[in-house]
């Protein structure tokens, strides 16, 4: 279990303790967090489950994959610390991540 | 007007093999999808990406089961009006007549939905303003390139599409092609072929800009462009061009009356029907306790619709069922010779 912070684009934290292997999409849209859309369910095929990760934290994660980087030209307003949602997976280490979810995914 | 006993909204997979399940029980269907062609997610999405849970089949591409599905409608006459969205559903009599953005209308007692996540629209800029300028000087496809003919155009976007046209429009205009990084994803001699059109100044490239800002009245002047710390820089323009991918909207489905959570829709596990009477959605739309988003979820669905359409589209017929190894008149319709 790892708590994970979403921070909506209205400045709502919501604290949501996500199980070990789940990504940090599944624990959004399994706990109802509004703006993330994951329309494509985790393929990283649609870039509509954007967050922006905090810079301290953004180092701290596994590097993105090439893939994930391309969707990310397709993203809503993507910025330096952008990533895909679908692509942090959920482990004792990012107990206490926070991320901020765009005003929009499109 | 066409009529027919049932509309498919949707061309994926959950739509082509609904079709071939209508056509075997001898009802007849059209199709219609958003898209300039057949396969939904499967080709737009992932064409090239391997699937590895279709049942009896171990691995096969997105364009791979498309083009499977298509063969398997062979033997079927079925009409695909495609590049067309449906905008209206309403009741007339005990019919459901529904019309498209191109004006096609059809009267029919079925319509199901196949939806997947919604119709497939080109991801657009993020400021306001463009709004103003889309469709006069700021577009995301390219429809008549003359237009551009020695004029400004700025080209947003890092993928095969953007550069494509930087390069093609290069030769007659004077083009900027702006990009949020520094690596392109399109083909490597097409991203090498846009380097040396920069290097020799037939291409302004700029790359880690974004769209900022549009400037202009009525007609389009200039646009801001910013990079990650905030410079902006300003260029002079006669049109800009954004090639940012699709994206699926729900769009006009949500003012059909139906059910709807989370973009998708309500159904019942033995007809896929809708909470209006003939109107099923069946593949990714509809949501049911258990769905999963599988392809082959989507094909149960579809078989399911296709029996409860039979029905409605034939009040006075007994639907009665059969299997295609034995039947006579399954085969008769599919072209096979019978033993």
């Amino acid at each position: 279990m790892a708590k994970i912070t979403y921070i909506t684009h209205d400045n709502n934290k919501h604290v949501i303790e996500v199980q070990n292997g789940l990504t940090v999409m599944e624990g959004a849209v399994q706990n109802d967090i509004p703006g993330i859309d994951a329309d494509c369910g985790g393929g990283m095929a649609c870039a509509t489950c954007h967050v922006y990760v905090k810079e301290d934290w953004f180092n701290k994660l596994p590097k993105k994959e090439d893939g994930e980087e391309d969707m990310l030209d397709m993203a809503f307003e993507p910025k330096t610390n952008s990533r895909l949602s679908c692509q942090i997976i959920v482990s004792d280490e990012t107990d206490g991540l926070e991320v901020n979810i765009p005003s929009k995914q499109a | 007007m066409i009529k027919t006993d049932a509309l498919i909204i949707g061309a994926g997979p959950t739509g082509l093999f609904t079709a071939h399940q209508l056509k075997l029980i001898g009802l007849d269907c059209e199709v219609v999808d958003n898209l300039d062609k057949i396969g939904g997610q499967c080709i737009e999405l992932y064409p090239d990406k391997p699937i590895y849970d279709i049942p009896a089949v171990p691995e096969c591409t997105g364009k791979e089961l498309t083009n499977n599905l298509i063969n398997q409608l062979k033997p079927f006459d079925i009409k695909f009006h495609l590049n067309e969205r449906v905008e209206e559903v309403k009741k007339e009599n005990d019919n459901w007549l529904v019309k498209t953005n191109n004006g096609t209308s059809f009267s029919t007692p079925n319509v199901i939905i196949a939806g997947g996540v919604g119709s497939f629209e080109p991801r657009r800029f993020s400021p306001k303003e463009c709004e103003k300028f889309e469709n006069k000087s700021l577009f995301y496809s390219v429809k008549d390139k003359k237009i551009f003919k020695g004029k400004t155009v700025s080209i947003f976007g890092g993928g095969d599409s953007a550069l494509d046209w930087a390069i093609e429009l290069s030769k007659e205009c004077s083009v900027n092609l702006i990009h949020r990084r520094d690596e392109f994803r399109g083909a490597k001699a097409t991203i090498d072929k846009m380097h040396q059109f920069a290097k020799n100044e037939k291409i302004n490239l700029f790359t880690q800009y974004q769209m900022s800002f549009v400037k202009g009245d009525q007609n389009l002047e200039s646009i801001d462009i910013k990079n990650d710390n905030n410079e902006i820089k300003n260029l002079k323009t006669d049109y800009v061009l954004g090639f940012f991918g699709l994206i699926m909207q729900l769009g006009p489905i949500a003012n059909w009356g139906l059910n709807i959570d989370k973009k998708t829709i309500e159904v019942d596990t033995e007809k896929f029907e809708t909470n209006q009477k003939g109107i099923y959605a069946v593949g990714d739309i509809c949501n049911y306790p258990g769905k999963l988003k599988l392809i082959l979820s989507g094909f149960h669905e579809g078989a399911l619709a296709a029996r409860a359409c039979f029905k409605l589209a034939r009040p006075n017929e007994k639907y009665r069922f059969e299997f295609t190894t034995s039947s006579k008149t399954i085969k008769e319709r599919l072209g096979v010779k019978s033993d």
